[in-house]
């Protein structure tokens, strides 16, 4: 199973170290990360693994949803079934 | 695979162009509620509502984390009541709108319909008693809706139903008059009602349906506006497709969601209704799908046209996406909870008779249409006949959610608030129509019912 982490807003020091770390906390490991800074916009899409995640899925979803407030990032966390279902027949 | 387009194109849709999931509907039948007794009916009422959606909003909260898309309600639907209300025929048939509505506040969903009667050939035991009720369940009762069935394509129109549903419609508005008509709002008059339709006030749950499942409406009329604008030259073809592929992947995002609550609740899943649903939000809106194509004003000449070519799009987008599409799926129409309907009424080109010509090719029929408070019962009813009668010879669904908005005249606004927005008084005509209406009896259905 996996999940789709996107960050988008504007660039500060350590954003992908953060995100990450979250994703330590929760045993979730990261796969792909692609990431753009265009003038000062920053967007990452990470693909991440949750079989092996250590909580609910939704707590997952709450602290990358708290780092967005406190980063003013826009921050979502999503299962990869709604991107799969949507964008392929 | 996944790539980057893709992903960032679905959280666009859900952040700016308010793509949401509508309602995830729990329908539960309470034909195994039935008793002489009426308290204990209600009681048996209670429980089955309760036991069966007690978690409902829980796993609706659950996926809305789990897939990062909104679920506006999560709303249950119950058995039509008059069959309940057949069995007790002395008893208080508002006691089953109290009981749903304690059912409802204690499950926590928004809305329970069902407090319903199909009469589309004649009143049997427990409906003429369920219809008189329905002004003062409606007064009493916040979260409740209810809905008759007045004719159908195979069985013609019940006029003496239709007589009966415009004093109702009256009196609930006038009931409700001090929080302005709201009553009426959650009242729909239905031709070819159908039996698994997830989107209120019109749910209720068919007696031809299993004993629980999940149904889901789905929405995106500011997707579909949004895919528009990025082909602003494009033939009316051209915008067909790209309608279909855009309702293709909003269906697909329901079906993904109803399966998922499906497994979760225990319950089998029934239908995805991808219906394109306005709210007054702005961006939301399908008059302004309308004006994208081409429009100066939604309710203009050339609307109906466009509002065909949608409805039709959105269906076989939709059709391909899931293999259980049902409910009233296409496109709504309701004038106060969409902005670009509300600026073209209040402008005056929106008129009613334009809205009944569009309801011939969308999906439902005239949709939360204010009208002023000094109308008359009979023109109510004869609105009704109007619009039954579409939907008859049609074969399609039809109906009619009108507000008397009483004390108030032409030129003059409701005010609901949230989903269901605001509306300007319409101008009906002042020619009477109380002759037709009293004659009573049944316009007998139309040729083509007879296809056996």
């Amino acid at each position: 199973m996996r999940a789709v982490v996107t960050v988008i807003g504007k660039d500060t020091v350590g954003i992908l170290h953060k995100v990450s770390g979250i994703c330590a906390e929760y045993n979730v490991n990261v796969i792909e990360v692609t990431q753009s800074v265009l003038q000062d916009m920053f967007a990452m899409i990470m693909l991440v693994d949750i079989s092996a995640i250590n909580a609910d899925f939704s707590k997952l979803v709450d602290s990358m949803d708290n780092l967005g407030n406190q980063l003013g990032l826009s921050i979502h966390t999503m299962h990869e079934d709604i991107f799969n279902s949507m964008h392929n027949v | 695979m996944l790539n980057v387009y893709n992903i960032l194109e679905t959280i666009r849709m859900i952040q700016d162009e308010c793509l949401d999931i509508r309602t995830i509907t729990m329908g539960i039948s309470l034909l195994d509620c039935i008793d002489t007794d009426i308290d204990k009916a209600c009681e048996k009422v209670y429980d089955k509502i309760v036991n069966k959606a007690g978690r409902l909003v829980e796993v609706g909260q659950q996926i809305e984390k789990e897939y990062g898309i909104p679920i506006v309600n999560k709303r249950i639907s119950v058995t039509p009541i008059a069959m309940l209300a057949a069995a007790c025929p002395n008893g208080d048939t508002v006691k089953f709108a109290k009981a749903l509505q304690r059912a409802a506040d204690t499950c926590g969903v928004n809305f329970i319909g069902g407090y319903s009667a199909l009469v589309h050939k004649g009143f049997s035991a427990g409906d003429e008693a369920l219809i008189r009720s329905i002004p003062e369940a409606l007064d009493v009762t916040q979260n409740i809706c209810s809905s008759v069935n007045i004719g159908s394509t195979k069985s013609g129109i019940n006029m003496d139903a239709v007589k009966l549903m415009g004093q109702i419609v009256k009196q609930t508005a006038e009931r409700t008059a001090d929080r302005d008509c709201i009553g009426a709002a959650k009242l729909v008059v239905f031709c070819n009602a159908v039996e698994d339709n997830p989107f209120m006030a019109g749910a209720f749950h068919g007696v031809g349906e299993p004993d629980c499942e999940i149904h889901v409406g789905v929405s995106g009329p500011g997707v579909v506006r949004a895919a528009l604008t990025k082909y602003p030259d494009a033939s009316i073809n051209e915008i067909a497709d790209i309608i279909k592929k855009t309702a293709f992947k909003i269906t697909r995002m329901g079906q993904l969601v109803g399966a998922r609550a499906s497994e979760l609740l225990g319950v089998p899943f029934g239908i995805v209704d991808l219906s394109l649903a306005p709210t007054p939000a702005v961006g939301d809106s399908v008059a302004h799908i309308l004006e994208e194509m081409g429009l100066e004003m939604c309710g203009t000449h050339g609307t109906t046209a466009c509002l065909a070519m949608l409805n039709d799009a959105v269906k076989k987008g939709g059709v391909m996406a899931s293999s259980t599409v049902g409910g009233l799926s296409g496109a709504f129409i309701p004038v106060s909870e969409d902005a670009g309907m509300i600026d073209a009424a209040v402008d005056g080109v929106l008129t009613l008779e334009k809205l009944e010509a569009m309801t011939a090719v969308c999906s439902v029929g005239l949709d939360m249409i204010v009208v002023p408070g000094d109308i008359t019962p009979e023109t109510i009813s004869a609105i009704i006949a109007d619009e039954a009668a579409i939907g008859m010879v049609n074969t399609k669904t039809t109906a009619v959610r009108l507000i008397p908005a009483i004390g108030k005249k032409e030129g003059e606004t409701l005010e609901f608030g949230g989903l269901l927005g605001s509306g300007p008084v319409m101008p009906i005509r002042d020619k009477s129509s109380a002759k037709f209406i009293n004659r009573g009896g049944r316009i007998p259905a139309p040729m083509h019912s007879l296809k056996n």
